[in-house]
């Protein structure tokens, strides 16, 4: 027999007495107020990330232009800036290593936690997301949904082959309870409200 | 109810001054304030000089059973060491009382969270092939592994299969159960692992002492020494900043070059064939997204039917462990990146043999937060290797014995059976119950001590004979034979080694209530 | 109303005040209170350790001793619990399980049952750090436990609040064991005194005088270490304070 069918055998035959019926999820009352872009950037800047509202029409990247106009190499992913690193043209994750900053546009945010949430076609490349030193992420306030709850409703978990929320930047604190940003992965997370350009009608 | 309902004492005072430590190197959030998520501490804790060598962990000795409390008697005797431990993990569990205490619906959580696992459980076959169905049908290749060798072959063959020679790994406790990295280090397969308590551990060659904060029991000190000895940092340098940016510097391009990533997983969805993981540093993701070959390792007990039960794991999970609201990292792995492999490996490892345990199978509820650990007293004051198994603390206590009855024999009691794991636990296992059932069990199968059991006899025999019972506690030495500490039997006098003695009352109760209350000559 | 009083082997041997005083205070409401002569213990030694054949007997002589009153009353939490949770090693007859059901703890039987108003006879004026015993509190809910996001309440504090003079203290982790544990306390001495040994440091930085609980093993094991230490704390157990003990 299979290890497969050995093991469904067993739990087959050694399921315990009783009935176990799936509880029915009720939907929660939000635990946040109802400015949701304030408690999402309130929320957010618990979890070690930052939020700036857009500049005006003509520069809405000034609120970041110091952290880029530190960087050499920048990545982007969305339309609106245009980095030099192309990151449709890399041929392997390793490629984006000397990435000092990414730009990436967030498919939804989370109000209650202060999540941002990207999938493979928004990171282009994935591995960007956390090799890069520093991440930038453009959230429309629109695509603000008010809780987990309501974005585990999102059909975005039951299609991308990878969808994740990420809450502030990488972070440790496994010496002494010291926190430190950029253990493994970016060392600072600014979220830029930023609306998506509207699609041409 | 909020988080105001807690006493304010409860977040002045601390138990053990001495460790709080005046400057503050913990990251500030951009108005100055002092950040609070993934695993920092509230205030400053810091155990810096003397310096004092790390108490190592339980001596195992192949089948014999676990000296936990010698261990811990060694933990204890160095105390700088044990203080930060109990201070730090104490404040841990304060910070997730804050956080459980700021959602109203946090016993109603609990008690979903709970019915979705038993359904789940009860349900496995199922839901397993539910999810082999639906990951299969996303590109990727799934395998079945009965025990831990197996699962370590299966991965071995399917890294010899792309010429691997070197994975990058992101903390799974399954591994560790499965004796992943000695195994790979033996057939000359480079294991780097990637969380960073947990790369401090594997360059000390020591197992990881808490589900979630691996090198937990270390100071800055330890950390330092290690790094000195294996990455060559500066050993008089124990900044935590300067350790851990050693460590991101020196980890980096291992990840860069390695052939394979593999995952643990903290959730895997049936009916999307997704596997989650949670983590703060985002390491999951690096070992899922940069090497060209991607493996997830999963306990078949990780199962859960829906991605819309995630709303309330996901909530649950982090407030439990840590207090944080939600790890920094929640990743959902469910196809492989364009050119790349993906692979499942779904162990089982004693979980099916375990649901047939009517008293213990709800113990694969466990979503190894770790907040039982945080809690448990006699875990915060003895560290989680003098456990010397995989799991430790009071969901190890009742998990190890599954794997080796004789060998974790003794771990049941190693608890007061206080109940406090019981009831931080977000999938409310019965923790101190399952505890009080183990002893039962290992004594019926004569697994405790001969003279523990010798013991407990002959206490009962004088404690259900009325006469031999008023003649034993006549005086307070007598008593003391088979009261508090049943001593007489125990020639090291173990209570009163650390404790005065209680003192000897003039007249027990009974002869008081002869000589005050019944008259003369009804005596029975 | 029948109640027989059931005072545990510790108590009997080691702190027959307190078992003087659980009489005095249930008389003092009116209470005709009987004292099965032949009573030992409740078998829990035996079952925390594993050994329920070895509590059989001890269990059987339990029931023998408190069949047919109206309620059980013992100033333990601990013993309270051991009956009603974990008196299993005999069979369950109907009389096992009345008895069983019918056993109480002074406090909650003071506050549940008596639903007492009034301690007019009660004063102690003195700073008072309160002990939990983690069986009182978690086994038979004495209180809210601070792990739960449950309205707070605590039957030993209504009490004492009715006692003149009393302040209660404070501590900076209210519900922690004190690490008595039963045979822990023998089997695992090191960690179970270092619990004891943080238990009384708490509670003196708290700024208590005494520390008053509704069981006796806890207050003899913190007495114990706070002995060692030198630390100049008292240990009362509830039912003297209640009934009127001045310090």
């Amino acid at each position: 027999m299979s290890a497969r069918d050995a093991i469904l055998a067993r739990l087959k035959a050694n399921r315990p007495a009783g009935e176990f019926p799936l509880p029915d999820v009720p939907t929660f009352a939000p635990l946040v107020g109802e400015d949701w872009v304030t408690e999402f950037a309130e929320r957010l800047g618990k979890m070690g990330g930052r939020v700036e509202r857009a500049g005006s029409p003509a520069d809405p990247f000034a609120p970041v232009r110091s952290r880029l106009s530190g960087a050499a190499v920048i990545a982007s992913a969305v339309p609106e800036f245009a980095g030099n690193r192309d990151l449709a043209a890399i041929t392997g994750p390793t490629e984006v290593n000397d990435v000092d900053v990414a730009i990436v546009r967030a498919r939804f945010g989370v109000a209650e936690t202060g999540s941002v949430l990207f999938t493979q076609d928004d990171l282009i490349v994935n591995a960007v997301a956390y090799l890069a030193q520093h991440l930038i992420v453009l959230l429309d306030p629109a695509d603000i949904v008010v809780n987990i709850q309501a974005a585990y409703q999102r059909p975005e978990f039951g299609q991308a082959s990878y969808a994740v929320l990420h809450t502030g930047p990488s972070a440790t604190a496994d010496i002494e309870g010291v926190l430190i940003h950029g253990a493994q992965g970016v060392r600072s997370l600014t979220v830029l409200m930023l609306p998506r350009k509207k699609r041409a009608a | 109810m909020s988080a105001d309902d807690l006493t304010p004492r409860q977040t002045e005072d601390v138990l053990h001054p001495e460790v709080r430590a005046p400057s503050d190197e913990s990251e500030r959030g951009p108005g100055g304030d002092r950040l609070q998520h993934a695993e920092a501490a509230s205030k400053p804790i810091r155990a810096d000089a003397p310096r004092e060598p790390q108490p190592r962990g339980a001596k195992v000795r192949g089948n014999r059973p676990i000296d936990q409390a010698e261990a811990a008697e060694r933990f204890l005797a160095a105390p700088l060491h044990q203080k930060a431990h109990d201070e730090r993990l104490w404040d841990v569990r304060r910070k997730r009382d804050v956080a459980a205490h700021g959602i109203p619906e946090w016993e109603e959580l609990r008690e979903l969270a709970s019915q979705i696992k038993t359904h789940t459980l009860t349900h496995l076959d199922h839901y397993l092939e539910q999810f082999e169905a639906a990951a299969r049908a996303n590109g990727v290749h799934v395998h079945w592994a009965e025990d831990g060798a197996d699962h370590n072959r299966i991965v071995l063959d399917i890294l010899r299969k792309h010429g691997a020679k070197s994975l990058v790994k992101s903390k799974s406790m399954l591994t560790e159960e499965c004796g992943f990295r000695h195994f790979m280090a033996a057939h000359d397969i480079d294991v780097i692992e990637t969380d960073l308590g947990e790369r401090i551990q594997q360059l000390d060659e020591e197992e990881p002492s808490h589900v979630v904060m691996p090198a937990v029991h270390k100071t800055r000190l330890d950390v330092a020494d290690v790094f000195a000895r294996t990455l060559g940092t500066d050993p008089d340098n124990d900044d935590a900043h300067y350790l851990a940016e050693s460590q991101r510097e020196t980890t980096r391009p291992l990840i860069l070059k390695a052939d394979a990533g593999l995952t643990g997983c903290n959730f895997a969805i049936a009916e999307t064939g997704t596997v989650v993981t949670c983590t703060n540093e985002g390491n999951a993701d690096l070992s899922g997204n940069v090497p060209p070959l991607q493996i997830h390792s999963i306990g078949i007990e990780k199962i859960i039917p829906k991605v819309e039960h995630l709303g309330v794991f996901i909530r649950l999970l982090s407030r439990s462990a840590l207090g944080s609201p939600i790890t920094q990292y929640t990743s959902h792995f469910r196809g492989p990146r364009p050119g790349t492999e993906m692979h499942m490996v779904l162990v089982d490892n004693g979980r099916s043999e375990r649901l047939a345990m009517e008293e213990f199978w709800t113990s694969l509820k466990c979503i190894r937060c770790g907040a039982c650990m945080n809690t448990c007293p006699v875990y915060r004051r003895s560290g989680g290797l003098s456990y010397g198994a995989t799991y430790s603390g009071p969901i190890g206590l009742i998990i190890d014995p599954t794997f080796n009855k004789r060998k974790y024999s003794t771990l049941p009691f190693s608890s007061t059976m206080n109940g406090s794991c019981t009831n931080v636990c977000p999938v409310k296992i019965n923790i101190h119950e399952q505890i009080f059932a183990w002893r039962k069990v290992l004594a019926e199968e004569h697994q405790i001590p001969l003279l523990k059991q010798g013991m407990m006899k002959a206490a009962g025999a004088v404690l259900s004979r009325p006469a031999a019972y008023r003649a034993a506690i006549q005086t307070a030495d007598s008593a003391l034979r088979v009261l508090p500490r049943f001593a007489v039997y125990n020639p090291a006098n173990t209570w009163g080694k650390k404790r005065e003695m209680p003192q000897a009352p003039r007249q027990s109760f009974h002869a008081w209530y002869r000589q005050n209350r019944m008259k003369k000559g009804t005596e029975a | 109303m029948r109640i027989g009083l059931f005072v545990p082997c510790y108590v009997d041997a080691f702190e027959p005040e307190v078992g003087i005083a659980t009489l005095e205070l249930l008389e003092r409401f009116g209470l005709t209170v009987e004292y099965p002569y032949d009573q030992t213990c409740c078998g829990q030694p035996m079952t925390n350790t594993g050994c329920h054949q070895e509590a059989a007997a001890t269990e059987a002589l339990f029931v023998k001793n408190f069949s047919g009153f109206d309620y059980v009353v013992a100033p333990s939490g601990s013993c309270v619990h051991q009956v009603r949770e974990h008196l299993t090693a005999i069979p369950q007859t109907d009389e096992v399980k009345a008895v069983r059901a019918k056993t109480f703890e002074l406090v909650e039987f003071l506050h549940d049952v008596l639903k007492i108003e009034d301690l007019p006879w009660a004063a102690f004026p003195h700073k008072v750090a309160y002990h939990s015993n983690c069986n009182a509190l978690r086994g038979i809910g004495h209180a809210r436990p601070t792990e739960l996001n449950r309205p707070f309440f605590s039957k030993p504090l209504n009490l004492l609040k009715k006692v003149k003079g009393l302040e209660v203290v404070d501590l900076t982790r209210p519900d922690e064991c004190c690490g008595f544990g039963g045979t822990f306390s023998v089997f695992e001495p090191a960690v179970s005194a270092k619990m004891g040994y943080d238990k009384v440091t708490d509670q003196a930085r708290a700024g208590a005088e005494y520390v008053v609980s509704a069981d006796s093993s806890c207050l003899m094991h913190q007495k114990g270490c706070a002995e060692r230490l030198g630390v100049p704390l008292k240990y009362i157990h509830i039912a003297q304070v209640l009934n009127g003990a001045a310090a």
